[in-house]
C-alpha cells in the first residue's frame, strides 16, 4: 500500500512539474520533450489505477505518434519564441490572479462535495471487475455496444478534421511529371533502330 | 435487436452521414471538377433528410442506449435547420460558380455540419451533445477559412477556431463538474437527480455550460468573435453561420435548460435574463456605426439571439413557442437578406460596404424592394413577419410578469430600427453609384420566395404557430 502511495506521489509530482516546464521552457524542442515526460507519468498513474490498457495507449499513441509529430513540426517550423513571449510579463499578473480566484472557488465548491444518494443506482456504467475481464474487453464491451453512437460520431468528427486539413493545405501543382510505368512499358513501336554511319550523323 | 428495430428514428442522421460519405467519394473519384454536381446532390440530400424527418415518427423515441432522442420538438427544429442549410447551400453554389472556386468539399462540409446540428438537436446525453457540437464546429472552422489564399478568410478561420476551442473547453469543464456532482451524463437521469439534490457544484457547472452555449449562439457577452468572423469569412459561409447553427444551438439550449436543468430554473433564469438583455442592447447599439453590411448583419444576429433568449428566459410553453416561431421566421428573413448581400456584385467583383447600396432603388428596384422588406421585417414593423416573431416572445414575457424584459426588448428594437431604416434610406434617397450585375437565377428565386413569406406571413400564421406550439408542448409535460 505504501509503495503504491509513494509511486502515486512520485508520478504526479513529476507530471505536474514537467507540465509546468512544457509551458515555461525557452526552447520549443525542450517543451516537447517535457511533454513526453508528462505523458509517461500520466501513463504510470493509469497503471496504478489498474487501467493498464489506457496507460499503454497513452505511451504508444501519444508518446509514439503524437509527440514525435510535434517534434517534427516544431523542428520544421522555426518558431521564434521571443516574439511569442512578448507581453507575457504584462498579462502574467492578471492571468495568475484570475487563475487563483478560479482555483479558490472550485476548491471551495468541491470541498463540499457530496454524492447524491441516487447516483449509485443511476450510474451509467458500473466498473467492471478487473479480475473477471481484462481492460480491453471491458472497454470493448461498452464502446461497441452501448456507446456505438458516440464511437461513430467521433469517427465522423475525425473524418471532417481530415477533409478540412486536406482542403486547407493540399495544392495541386501543375507541371509535375509523375512516372507512369505502365504507360512507359506500353509505348508501342515509337522506337526504331537506325544504323548511324561513322562520322555521318543521322 | 431492439437497436436495429428502432434505427428508423435516426433515419435522417444516418442518411445524411451516408450521403456525405458517398458524395465525398463521388467528388474525389471524378476526374473533372465536380463542385456543381456534388453541390446540387448535397442540396437533394438535405431535402431528402428533411423528408425523412417529416415522415418519421411523430412521437418521442430514444435509441442508442438513450443517447439520442427524437420528439416533436426535434422535428420542428430539424426542419428549420435543414431548410436553412439547404437554402444557404443553394446560395453558395451560385457564389462558387461566380468566383470560380473549384472545391467540391464545400458541400460535403455543409452536409457534415448539418449532421452535427441534427445530432445536437437530438442529444439526450452530455456526451452526444458535445460530439454533435464539435462535428458542427469543426466543419464551420474549416468553412470560415475556405478562401485560404486571402488573409481575411484565414484570419477569420483561425479566430473562430481558437475562440471556439476556448468555448468548447468551458462547456466541457462545466459538463465535467455536472458529471462529478451528479454521477451521470444522461439528460433523463440528470433531471431525476437534480430534482432531489441540486448542489452548488452543479450550479457552477451549469454556469460554465451556459457560457459555452452562449458563445455558440453568439449571445453577449460572448459575442466578440461574431463581427470579425462574419466579416472575414466568405459571404455564403457567413450566411450559413448566421442561420443554421444558430437554430440548432438555440434548440439545444432550450432542450438542455427545459429538460435536465428544469428544476434549477431559478438559477439559470437570471443568467439567461442577463445574457438576453445584453445581447439585445449590444445588437442594437453595436450595429449603429457599422459600414460593412456583413458586420451589420452580425450585430443584427446578436440582437436577434437576444430576442430568442427572451422566450427561453420565460421558461414556459408560451415562451418556447415564441422562441421557435422567432427562429423559423429568422431563417426566412436572414436567408433573404443574405441573398441580397450575395447579389451585391459590381463588374464581377463582390462588394460588401453599405455605401455600395446607394441608389439601389433606381439601379435595381427589385433588389432594393426585397431588402426593404427584410430590413423592415427585422426591425419589427407590422404586418411583416418580424413583427409577429417579436410579438410572440414579448407576449410570453408579459404573460409571465417579466415586464422589465419586455420593455427593454421593445426599446432595443426601436434603437435597432434606426440602423435598419438607415440602410433603406441609403438605397432610396442617396445618389446611385455603379449598378450591380444581374444576380444569379437561384438567388432571385430564393429572394422571391423569402420575401413572399416575410411579406405575407400575416395571412396564414396559424400553421407555423400551431406547429411551434405542439413542439414546445413536448418539452413541458403535464
Amino acid at each position: 500500500m505504501i509503495i503504491q502511495g509513494l509511486a502515486f506521489y512520485l508520478f504526479s509530482v513529476i507530471a505536474v512539474f514537467s507540465a509546468v516546464m512544457v509551458i515555461t521552457a525557452r526552447n520549443p524542442v525542450h517543451s516537447v520533450l517535457w511533454l513526453i515526460l508528462t505523458f509517461f507519468n500520466a501513463a504510470g498513474l493509469f497503471v496504478l489505477m489498474g487501467a493498464e490498457f489506457l496507460g499503454m495507449l497513452l505511451v504508444v499513441v501519444y508518446v509514439g505518434a503524437v509527440a514525435v509529430l510535434f517534434l517534427f513540426v516544431v523542428m520544421m517550423l522555426d518558431i521564434n519564441t521571443l516574439n511569442l513571449r512578448e507581453g507575457m510579463a504584462e498579462y502574467m499578473p492578471v492571468g495568475v490572479a484570475i487563475g487563483v480566484v478560479l482555483f479558490a472557488e472550485i476548491a471551495a465548491i468541491t470541498g463540499g462535495w457530496v454524492l447524491a444518494p441516487e447516483i449509485e443506482a443511476a450510474r451509467a456504467q458500473p466498473l467492471a471487475d478487473p479480475g473477471a475481464v481484462s481492460n480491453i474487453q471491458a472497454l470493448g464491451n461498452i464502446i461497441y455496444t452501448d456507446y456505438i453512437y458516440l464511437f461513430q460520431a467521433s469517427g465522423l468528427v475525425l473524418l471532417v478534421a481530415m477533409i478540412g486539413s486536406i482542403m486547407l493545405t493540399h495544392r495541386t501543382r501543375p507541371g509535375v511529371h509523375k512516372q507512369n510505368i505502365a504507360a512507359q512499358l506500353d509505348r508501342g513501336r515509337t522506337v526504331e533502330l537506325k544504323k548511324v554511319s561513322t562520322r555521318g550523323g543521322i | 435487436m431492439t437497436v436495429i428495430a428502432n434505427l428508423g428514428a435516426a433515419a435522417p442522421e444516418l442518411f445524411l452521414a451516408g450521403a456525405g460519405i458517398v458524395l465525398l467519394m463521388f467528388g474525389v473519384f471524378r476526374k473533372s471538377d465536380a463542385t456543381a454536381q456534388v453541390g446540387w446532390l448535397a442540396v437533394a440530400a438535405l431535402v431528402a433528410a428533411a423528408g425523412l424527418v417529416l415522415t418519421g415518427s411523430k412521437g418521442s423515441a430514444t435509441l442508442f442506449n438513450g443517447l439520442f432522442v427524437t420528439d416533436g420538438f426535434a422535428v420542428f427544429t430539424k426542419l428549420a435547420t435543414l431548410g436553412a442549410s439547404a437554402l444557404t447551400l443553394i446560395l453558395s453554389l451560385s457564389w462558387l460558380a461566380q468566383e470560380q472556386v473549384k472545391k467540391f468539399e464545400y458541400a460535403i462540409l455543409i452536409i457534415f455540419a448539418t449532421l452535427g446540428m441534427l445530432m445536437m438537436i437530438s442529444a439526450n446525453n452530455l456526451m452526444s451533445l458535445y460530439l454533435g457540437l464539435e462535428l458542427q464546429g469543426l466543419a464551420a472552422y474549416v468553412l470560415a477559412a475556405f478562401k485560404r489564399d486571402t488573409l481575411k478568410s484565414t484570419e477569420s478561420g483561425l479566430k473562430y477556431f481558437i475562440l471556439g476551442s476556448v468555448a468548447s473547453g468551458l462547456l466541457l469543464y462545466g459538463m465535467s463538474l455536472v458529471y462529478g456532482f451528479t454521477g451521470t451524463t444522461s439528460f433523463d437521469k440528470l433531471a431525476e437527480v437534480l430534482s432531489h439534490h441540486p448542489s452548488t457544484g452543479v450550479m457552477v457547472g451549469l454556469v460554465f455550460m451556459l457560457s459555452g452555449m452562449a458563445f455558440k449562439v453568439s449571445a453577449a457577452p460572448f459575442h466578440m468573435w461574431t463581427p470579425d468572423v462574419y466579416e472575414g469569412a466568405p459571404t455564403p459561409v457567413t450566411a450559413f453561420f448566421a442561420i443554421a447553427p444558430k437554430v440548432a444551438a438555440i434548440a439545444l439550449f432550450i432542450r438542455l435548460l427545459a429538460g435536465p436543468f428544469a428544476d434549477l430554473v431559478g438559477a439559470w433564469q437570471q443568467v439567461v435574463w442577463l445574457i438576453s438583455i445584453l445581447s439585445m442592447a449590444i445588437g442594437a447599439f453595436g450595429a449603429i456605426n457599422q459600414t460593412n453590411i456583413k458586420r451589420l448583419l452580425a450585430y443584427s444576429s446578436i440582437g436577434h439571439m437576444g430576442y430568442v433568449l427572451v422566450g427561453l428566459t420565460v421558461a414556459s410553453p408560451e415562451g418556447v413557442r415564441g422562441a421557435l416561431v422567432y427562429l423559423a421566421l429568422y431563417v426566412f428573413m436572414n436567408v433573404g437578406a443574405f441573398a441580397v448581400v450575395l447579389s451585391m456584385r459590381q463588374k464581377g467583383r463582390a462588394v460588401e460596404s453599405i455605401s455600395d447600396l446607394s441608389g439601389l432603388s433606381r439601379t435595381s428596384p427589385g433588389l432594393a424592394a426585397a431588402l426593404t422588406i427584410f430590413m423592415f421585417s427585422m426591425a419589427g414593423i407590422p404586418p411583416l413577419a418580424g413583427f409577429f416573431s417579436k410579438l410572440y416572445v414579448f407576449m410570453a414575457a408579459v404573460k409571465a410578469g417579466m415586464f422589465g424584459l419586455a420593455i427593454i426588448g421593445v426599446l432595443t428594437s426601436v434603437v435597432s430600427a434606426f440602423y435598419y431604416i438607415r440602410v433603406i434610406k441609403i438605397m432610396y434617397f442617396d445618389e446611385p453609384v455603379d449598378s450591380f450585375d444581374r444576380p444569379a437565377t437561384a438567388n432571385t428565386v430564393i429572394l422571391w420566395g423569402t420575401s413572399a413569406v416575410t411579406l405575407l406571413f400575416w395571412l396564414w400564421p396559424a400553421a407555423l404557430i400551431n406547429s411551434a406550439q405542439t413542439a414546445a408542448q413536448v418539452l413541458f409535460p403535464g
